[in-house]
């Protein structure tokens, strides 16, 4: 019995399916993205809208009732001098928790990225992961212990006779406090811990994508390991920072956990928008708080696009 | 006037790999050098001994008579074009052309200038705003090149930059380097596997292998006076011949070289006269190249390969054969592989 090739058999169901998907390259497409492009429309989408939405109502403080007719008076309550308080303090802590990150990670990723291989790559891996492992609320309780004036922090400065140092340090105007837990010093040193891995991980895979012979071009051209430094390595790493800031920033901006537990009993946005959606059941305000790191984000990313940190990707 | 570049008895080694083992060399001033091997010969180390990007473990290097021993790259008046152009991608071609004056500190509108003239210089004026992405492999081939010699080095290290073009495009970028080279009379050290581009580009040549020299001189030394068998096979093709093969077919007993293209092949018998020798046996194959037909012939347990222009013989596989070649062409060397 003869055969052409056109023709042969292969018997099954999903033989057959496998051929109409293979003629129908678009149609498997389309049924790929169904549900994801459903549940980002629907599901994450719908409820920004949502969100955006109530920001454009108002609250009547009498009646303790949302008002639904748009207005821009909530927005209006945010430049009052409390919130206006609020998001300063969160965005210069999102700041600062952000610039020492990236000075943080920067060695370690540069390290894991050209130096690292084999076993001491995996212990690198094991020691930026293994934090994320286990619960956030854990590690910032233990922090709270770490940084208490009775903890290991007080205690070590007195042995090393540096409680001098510590007690100059607590006793800083707006930054200082009764102990590291209670000032912002301690949330700013738990929020570095927390998020550090996420800024690392980013600069280590834009640094493992710099060829080893552009540091040699550089060289070759008379740049010194500085200018080199200065003229390749970091615009190189540039994509991977802004893309670690982008988490430590934003987490920051939105943690009402951290602020809560370490620190004094001053407001970040987070803490406002759980106190005011809960407590107050002033939706619109708290809707309102949450759009301003949407915006700081969208106007951190235009200039970081603007300043070429996206061009090399 | 001392020497471009100087190997004394220099060696590098990587644990117990010997990747530059007792290499003793000197480039003249204004040579086209070309170290020629096949990977894993030390070419490529050697010139980045030359660069600074490896240190020697033992002996000396010295450029334009200065001993560079501990010298970083930075400081060396050497540059080089790399193998994949290690081309800046956050820099546009001129930012990357004027690379090495803007570390120099020159004000931007005297590196502005030179990096114009240098994209002219490599034909690729107007390209200055594009990015390295944008361009094709031989055109990026070109600002690694005028990025390397906008530094006015005192040697240029070339590390096989034809390797990633194609044929004609390499043909061309070999007439247009060597062209280049005698305007600017710098230095060219030249790093390749490819024998045919040594021979064609250089004025001298360095054969490696397994981190030596085997042999070094001008490529019509190199090609028609093998020191060794590695040499007669990897610089061209050759007939081989062991002493006692080489005896009988009218050598002297000694291992022997024989360039296929020196034989003469015809279907009649041809009469030795004077200075030729001769071998006649049956064609096993016929391998047709274009401008040449190469036969292997058997000779009395012999197999010999003749090359002959294309079209000259009406001969197929089976037909017998006369070979016949000059004595000179019967050149004697040493065993080594």
């Amino acid at each position: 019995m003869s055969r052409s090739a056109a023709s042969v058999e292969r018997p099954g169901v999903l033989s057959a399916i496998a051929d109409y998907f293979f003629s129908h390259p678009q149609r498997l497409t389309i049924l790929l993205l169904a549900p994801p492009l459903l549940w980002i429309g629907v599901v994450y989408i719908g409820s920004l809208f949502a969100l955006l939405l109530q920001s454009f109502y108002s609250f009547d403080d009498f009646s303790g009732q949302v008002v639904h007719e748009f207005t821009l008076s909530t927005y209006a309550k945010l430049f009052e001098e409390a919130n206006l308080q609020v998001i300063l303090r969160t965005v210069t802590m999102a700041a600062m928790v952000t610039i020492a990150s990236a000075v943080i990670a920067f060695p370690i990723a540069y390290y894991a990225a050209r130096y690292a291989r084999g076993w001491k790559k995996a212990l690198f891996y094991l020691a930026v992961m293994m934090p994320l492992w286990s619960s956030y609320l854990v590690k910032v309780y233990a922090w709270k212990l770490v940084l208490a004036k009775e903890g290991i922090l007080t205690w070590l400065a007195g042995v090393l006779y540096l409680d001098g140092v510590l007690n100059a340090l607590l006793a800083m105007p707006v930054i200082g406090g009764p102990s590291l837990s209670f000032s912002y010093i301690g949330t700013f040193l738990v929020f570095v811990y927390i998020w550090l891995p996420y800024m690392i991980l980013p600069v280590q895979a834009a640094l493992e994508r710099v060829p080893g012979n552009y540091l040699e071009a550089a060289a070759d051209l008379g740049a010194d390991p500085g200018q080199t430094f200065r003229t390749v390595i970091f615009p190189l790493a540039l994509p991977g920072i802004v893309a670690g800031s982008i988490f430590t920033f934003s987490l920051t901006l939105g943690d009402y956990i951290i602020p809560q537990i370490v620190g004094n009993s001053r407001f970040f946005i987070g803490q406002a928008v759980y106190t005011l959606q809960g407590t107050a059941g002033d939706i619109p305000l708290a809707a309102a708080f949450t759009v301003v790191p949407m915006l700081i984000m969208a106007v951190y990313l235009t200039v970081a696009k603007r300043m070429g940190a996206f061009d090399v990707l | 006037m001392s020497d471009a570049v100087r190997f004394e008895n220099v060696s590098r080694h990587y644990g117990s790999v010997r990747a530059v083992d007792g290499v003793t060399l000197s480039i003249a001033p204004g040579e086209f050098f070309a170290m020629l091997g096949p990977s894993g010969s030390g070419k490529t180390t050697c010139l980045r001994l030359i660069a600074g990007f490896e240190q020697p473990d033992s002996g000396e290097i010295s450029i334009f008579g200065d001993n560079v021993g501990g010298v970083p790259p930075y400081k060396r008046s050497v540059n080089t074009v790399f193998q994949d152009y290690a081309l800046f991608p956050h820099m546009t071609v001129g930012e990357n052309v004027a690379y090495g004056l803007m570390i120099k500190g020159e004000p931007r509108a005297d590196r502005d200038a030179k990096a114009v003239r240098s994209l002219e210089m490599v034909k690729l004026g107007g390209y200055g705003d594009r990015r390295p992405s944008q361009l094709s492999g031989g055109q990026r081939q070109r600002v690694a090149l005028a990025r390397a010699l906008i530094n006015s080095p005192q040697v240029l290290l070339l590390d096989e930059p034809l390797g990633a073009l194609d044929l004609k495009l390499r043909e061309q970028m070999q007439e247009e380097l060597k062209t280049l080279q005698q305007q600017l009379g710098i230095t060219f050290v030249f790093v390749t596997h490819d024998q045919s581009e040594a021979l064609s580009m250089a004025n001298r040549v360095a054969i490696f292998n397994d981190g030596r020299i085997v042999q070094a001189g001008s490529p019509s030394d190199v090609y028609d006076k093998p020191a060794s068998r590695f040499v007669a096979n990897f610089v061209g093709s050759s007939n081989v011949l062991a002493p006692d093969a080489a005896v009988r077919l009218g050598g002297d007993a000694k291992w022997t070289s024989l360039r296929p293209e020196k034989i003469v092949a015809s279907t009649v018998a041809q009469i030795a006269v004077g200075d030729r020798l001769g071998a006649s046996g049956f064609i096993r194959t016929l391998n047709y190249q274009g401008s040449v037909t190469r036969l292997t012939v058997d000779c009395d347990g012999t197999s010999l390969i003749a090359a002959m222009p294309s079209g000259t013989i009406e001969m197929k596989p089976g037909d017998r054969a006369y070979l016949s070649w000059p004595r000179s062409a019967m050149v004697t060397m040493s065993g080594d592989a």
